[in-house]
């Protein structure tokens, strides 16, 4: 099932703020086409790995990190510039987070500050990114309405489309559904899975169920250290590691 | 004493306070309005004084006014707005930068006569701009920076962190976030600003009084480089400096004066109320 070429390679990443850790010596290969969740505890370091992908740590004042990641084999730190790597890794955010402007100027945003301009190109892109996250049917009327107005499992969805107008090859989710209801989690899940034909997805939840249901490869993290990784459905029948058992059966989290 | 008691004259002390507290500004509006409305009229507002400023209107002096404040605002407005995007966006909470702010907010209180005096060494001596409007204009910028930067940078500082996290992990960069993400949703916090340091260059005599004010001039000014007659400068001269001068002609002008103040102060307070409705994060 999982194709063999590593996407994502992670060598002893290391990560810091300030005098405190967040994530200890950390090596791991994500590959192409694969859902890779990362379950774990609050604290446990799963928002700092996924925040190192795409470089949104530089962004924290007093943030160290060490260590390499290659993205097909190209240090992200050393050979990219944040803003084309984050163009091609985006992001959804634990909590809906739509611009206050209209549904289309939201899902164009990326596509803007790359320089374009035309518009027929930026709304044919728009409706692919929407149709893609299964959102078109339900905004293609009030595209240039408030995005705020949307429910919040269709703000999630307006996210989803906001990083796939970019044409991106790597999807990061953040506990995307910790704020939302049953129905639209099963939407949102339904969407990744649909997603990892064509992207890679990295998802960090909090939900050990949703890691059972979508993960192709899952990696228990806990007080900043990877415990185990291996496949889904391996990890959920026979962990390797006593604390992983733990916490999958919800002995502590 | 029993509770009651001790309720009811805390009640009417607090009571008290507040009454003292408005009825001043009660008492100055109703004074002026009452000895200054007989005075308000077409061509009061709109024609030039004539015979050693005891008749005629106060036109120069209405119009001289609204050069030096859109003077102040078209110099103070750029720059305090960059000086806070500055600030807020780019410097990190470096000493300095907690210097720079301790300073911007300590220049608000500085005493408005003695930004006058600096005019008067800088732009009129120093850099030989005369008495003129630009002189004044700069002077009153310089006065109502402070203002601005200050509500710049809250403006820019209650826009959502998220905003911006948003706009970098959409491939933005650091300048187009500010532009695209941050500015827009700051816009009318500045502009709130803005109107109040409009209110506030538009009321002072001592900034004016040694970079521009003239105490009378036949003719409207022809360029910036010209001296100007202003409104607080006029209602000082036309009230201590010229005898035989109507009562209801000071008054008169006063009341334009403070029209100009508190419509530019209903301005800001309608900005700002109409933001509140429309914000929803």
């Amino acid at each position: 099932m999982v194709s063999p070429h590593p996407k994502i390679t992670i060598r002893e990443l290391a990560i810091a703020y300030g005098p405190k850790t967040a994530l200890h010596g950390l090596s791991l290969d994500i590959f192409e086409h694969e859902i890779f969740t990362v379950i774990g505890p609050a604290n446990s370091g799963k928002t700092s790995f996924l925040h190192a992908l795409n470089r949104l740590n530089d962004l924290v004042p007093g943030c160290r990190q060490s260590g390499q990641i290659l993205l097909d084999g190209v240090d992200i730190r050393e050979r990219i510039g944040a803003e084309e790597l984050r163009r091609k890794v985006g992001i959804v955010f634990a909590l809906p987070l739509p611009l206050p402007i209209s549904i289309f100027d939201n899902v164009a945003y990326g596509l803007r500050m790359q320089g374009v301009r035309d518009r027929h190109r930026l709304g044919e892109a728009v409706t692919r990114s929407l149709r893609e996250a299964y959102l078109w049917e339900e905004v293609k009327d009030r595209l240039h309405t408030p995005a705020l107005n949307l429910s919040g499992g269709q703000q999630q969805r307006l996210c989803m489309a906001r990083i796939l107008a970019g044409q991106p090859e790597v999807l990061l989710f953040d506990e995307p559904t910790s704020g939302l209801d049953p129905i639209s989690t099963a939407k949102i899940e339904e969407t990744m899975l649909e997603l990892k034909q064509r992207y890679t997805i990295v998802l960090v939840t909090n939900n050990v169920a949703q890691a059972a249901r979508t993960g192709d490869r899952t990696a228990f993290f806990l007080m900043s250290e990877m415990i185990e990784v291996g496949e889904t459905e391996k990890m959920f029948t026979a962990p390797a590691d006593r604390r992983t058992s733990d916490y999958i059966t919800g002995k502590f989290g | 004493m029993s509770p009651r008691t001790s309720q009811k004259i805390a009640f009417a002390l607090l009571f008290l306070a507040t009454l003292l507290v408005v009825l001043p500004v009660l008492l100055i509006l109703a004074i002026i309005v009452a000895k200054g409305i007989s005075a308000i009229s077409l061509p009061f507002l709109f024609s030039m004084p004539r015979d050693g400023m005891t008749a005629g209107g106060i036109f120069p002096a209405i119009l001289g006014t609204l050069y030096l404040v859109s003077g102040a605002v078209l110099f103070a407005v750029p720059l305090g707005v960059m000086a806070a995007i500055y600030l807020v966006e780019y410097s990190h909470d470096s000493l300095l930068a907690r210097l720079v702010k301790l300073a911007i907010v300590n220049l608000s209180g500085v005493p408005s006569v003695v930004y006058g005096l600096f005019g008067l060494g800088i732009f009129v001596t120093f850099l030989g701009f005369g008495a003129s409007i630009l002189s004044g204009s700069l002077t009153l910028g310089i006065m109502i920076l402070p203002v601005i930067i200050t509500s710049a940078r809250e403006a820019l500082e209650s826009v959502p962190h998220s905003f911006r996290l948003v706009s970098y992990s959409l491939g933005a960069s650091r300048w187009q976030t500010i532009r695209h993400s941050v500015l827009p949703h700051a816009l009318p916090g500045i502009l709130t600003g803005t109107i109040l340091g409009l209110g506030r260059a538009a009321g002072e005599t001592a900034p004016i009084l040694f970079t521009v004010a003239a105490f009378y001039l036949p003719r409207l000014p022809q360029s910036v480089f010209d001296q100007t007659m202003a409104l607080p400068y006029h209602l000082y001269v036309i009230s201590t400096q010229v005898p035989g001068i109507a009562e209801n002609t000071r008054y008169g002008t006063a009341l334009v004066l403070l029209a100009l103040v508190l419509l530019l102060n209903l301005a800001a307070i309608v900005v700002r109320s109409r933001f509140r409705r429309k914000k929803k994060w």
